[in-house]
């Protein structure tokens, strides 16, 4: 299969982020037609799409902004979730450094078709300082052609965009938590119901969509919605982008239709594993996901797929594993990103992610009790299902898949004190962890 | 009243000192209208500005804490509760040049522990203490979203990526 050019259409060309160069391609040509439709229309356009959303839930992104209550007393917005956090995932990155114009577009015609009030945010986490100035050149390069500010395209519609910089906290990728930081608080998430779409920030109706979500919105509305279908297969269509990591020849982002397999995606594009060792493991949507081993990877990469097969797409984030590693290690160091980043709201998963950091790292230290596994799996049982968001679930996901699949490779631990032969530990035991 | 630990957040430090107090500059207030002019509340400015202040000032002092809530109509305990939760609002100085290195998974196997232990030993101090000549101090982060090009070390604004240990005593010669 083929890797497709079409939302990193632009990527490669000199000056990429100018909008010089957009608008060579095309650019704003699609907020153009849009802005003379009807709302409903591009709402429509965008169900008929079957586009499910690019954060990680993968919830049809049609079906989310038809949910925004028409009328409502407060004005509504449109956040963009650029707070791209999941450890694996790089793809938000590209599209803001490399082409911010086709997320303002996608921001117009978004903001357009949900009503929403005359000004938008996107969120993007603080540690991307060049992706926030890139953006903001580039928004005073649309407001200068006129295509935000004050009755874009003769429309009469008024909309303009902020970037708004978070300040390092992984729960504000949760939109709302994300609503909350954006109104200046801690980024502790909400109870839901109400959902942001009836009760979002400052209190009126919200959309929040990721930004590769966004990005396919000009695209849609530019083809048609059958084009969109064209790609993928039913209910997973369109271009997709990959983040590939780990332990791979050839790093990076792959856009590719949804029915790309695994095995096609490591072996044939991204140049297979490190120094030819074999596979062991493959995390396939960002942290949170459930592992593969090497024998499920002749998988199709769609939100359905992985799904049935325990896993699930998530952020498209693909970690890759060697036979090198420590999955004990490797586990150990995701719980300690989720037990770092609990917002602390929510007991099971504030103490839960904690607790199981210290049992993974005192089998990583040979103090592993006969039984840690099982106490892992029922700390897992009492973390699942009993927190605000989904944060406690995605810190079990790596540890029941691991455990599961790799379950001997603990029991290695206890009895032996170390390691399985021939993987490795990366850090150093003796060295203090950093003071963040 | 319990003994007040340096690392307890209660500690003396905590509190702001009456007789320094901070102001914004001509400039600095500039910017800090134009975010206002942003978002329908002033609690919504409460992030950029806290991140203004600390381009200022470098970090964010109970005197900042003081300046912003005053500024942004906020109780001091709303705006500390906030600089607590957000990783990136330093709660103490950091040397000229802040080095983060990503151990996160992707980065971990690509080696970036390696990187962070070779910090540790040629700086001689712990993560998050500055060395004697105020250039430098370290840490260890989560991910930072550059897992293609992993290992990645961010030093203030700035992403270094796919660093090596060599390449890292060769960047940090040439920080001053």
């Amino acid at each position: 299969m083929e890797p497709l050019r079409i939302l990193s259409a632009n990527w490669d060309k000199p000056n990429s982020a100018s909008i010089a160069t957009y608008l060579e391609s095309g650019g704003y040509e699609a907020a153009k037609k849009a802005l003379a439709m009807t709302p409903d229309q591009i709402t429509q356009e965008v169900k008929d799409s079957e586009m499910r959303g690019r954060g990680g839930a993968g919830f049809p992104t049609g079906m989310k902004w038809s949910f925004v209550p028409k009328n409502a007393p407060k004005p509504t917005w449109l956040l963009c979730n650029a707070d791209e956090s999941e450890p694996g995932t790089f793809k938000d990155r590209e599209i803001i450094e490399k082409d911010p114009h086709l997320l303002i577009e996608g921001m117009i015609i978004s903001a357009f078709a949900i009503g929403s009030n005359p000004m938008g945010y996107i969120y993007i986490r603080g540690e991307f300082h060049f992706g926030a100035t890139v953006l903001d050149k580039a928004l005073e390069e649309a407001r200068e052609k006129g295509f935000l500010g004050k009755n874009i395209f003769g429309s009469g519609f008024d909309f303009d965009i902020t970037v708004h910089r978070g300040a390092g906290a992984y729960i504000c990728g949760e939109e709302t938590g994300l609503i909350e930081s954006l109104e200046g608080k801690r980024g502790q998430p909400r109870v839901k119901p109400p959902f942001p779409a009836v009760v979002g920030v400052f209190g009126g109706p919200t959309v929040v969509n990721n930004v590769e979500t966004i990005a396919c919105v000009p695209l849609i509305i530019k083809n048609g919605a059958e084009w969109f279908k064209s790609f993928g297969i039913p209910k997973n269509t369109g271009p997709k982008l990959y983040c590939v990591s780990g332990q791979v020849n050839k790093p990076g982002v792959y856009e590719f239709p949804m029915d790309i397999t695994l095995r096609e995606l490591i072996y044939d594009h991204c140049g297979g594993i490190l120094n030819g060792r074999k596979l062991k493991a493959v995390i396939p949507g960002g942290a949170s996901a459930p592992m593969l081993t090497a024998d499920e990877i002749d998988i199709q990469l769609t939100f359905d797929a992985l799904m049935k097969a325990g896993s699930m797409l998530g952020s498209a984030g693909i970690i890759v594993l060697d036979e090198s590693t420590c999955i004990v290690d490797a586990v150990w160091r995701l719980s300690k990103f989720f037990a770092h980043e609990s917002c602390g709201q929510c007991t099971p998963c504030r103490e839960g992610t904690n607790w199981m950091e210290s049992v993974l790292d005192r089998i990583e230290r040979g103090e592993g009790r006969q039984h840690d596994h099982d106490l892992l799996l029922d700390m897992a049982d009492n973390i699942g299902g009993k927190s605000l968001c989904a944060l406690g679930d995605a810190a079990i996901g790596p540890v029941i898949s691991s455990i599961q699949k790799f379950r001997s490779e603990y029991e290695y631990h206890f009895e032996h004190k170390s390691c399985l032969p021939g993987t490795k530990r990366y850090r150093r035991l003796d060295m203090p962890v950093g003071s963040h | 009243m319990a003994d007040l630990h340096p690392e307890n957040p209660y500690a003396e430090d905590r509190f702001a000192d009456p007789e320094k107090k901070l102001a914004f500059s001509p400039e600095a207030r500039e910017k800090l209208e134009w975010i206002l002019s942003r978002y329908p509340t002033r609690m919504a400015a409460l992030l950029p500005v806290l991140h203004l202040s600390q381009e200022i000032w470098g970090w964010i002092s109970p005197e900042v804490v003081l300046l912003v809530a005053d500024e942004l109509e906020l109780s001091p305990a709303t705006v500390f509760g906030v600089v607590t939760f957000y990783n990136m609002y330093n709660q103490k100085p950091v040397g000229k040049y802040f080095l983060q290195v990503c151990t996160n998974l992707s980065c971990m196997v690509r080696e970036a522990y390696d990187i962070y232990d070779h910090l540790h030993e040629k700086l001689g101090v712990a993560p998050g203490e500055i060395t004697g000549d105020g250039r430098f101090s370290f840490t260890e982060v989560e991910c930072l979203g550059s897992c293609g090009t992993a290992p990645v070390v961010q030093v203030n604004n700035d992403y270094h990526e796919q660093m090596t240990v060599a390449k890292l005593d060769e960047l940090m010669g040439r920080l001053k």
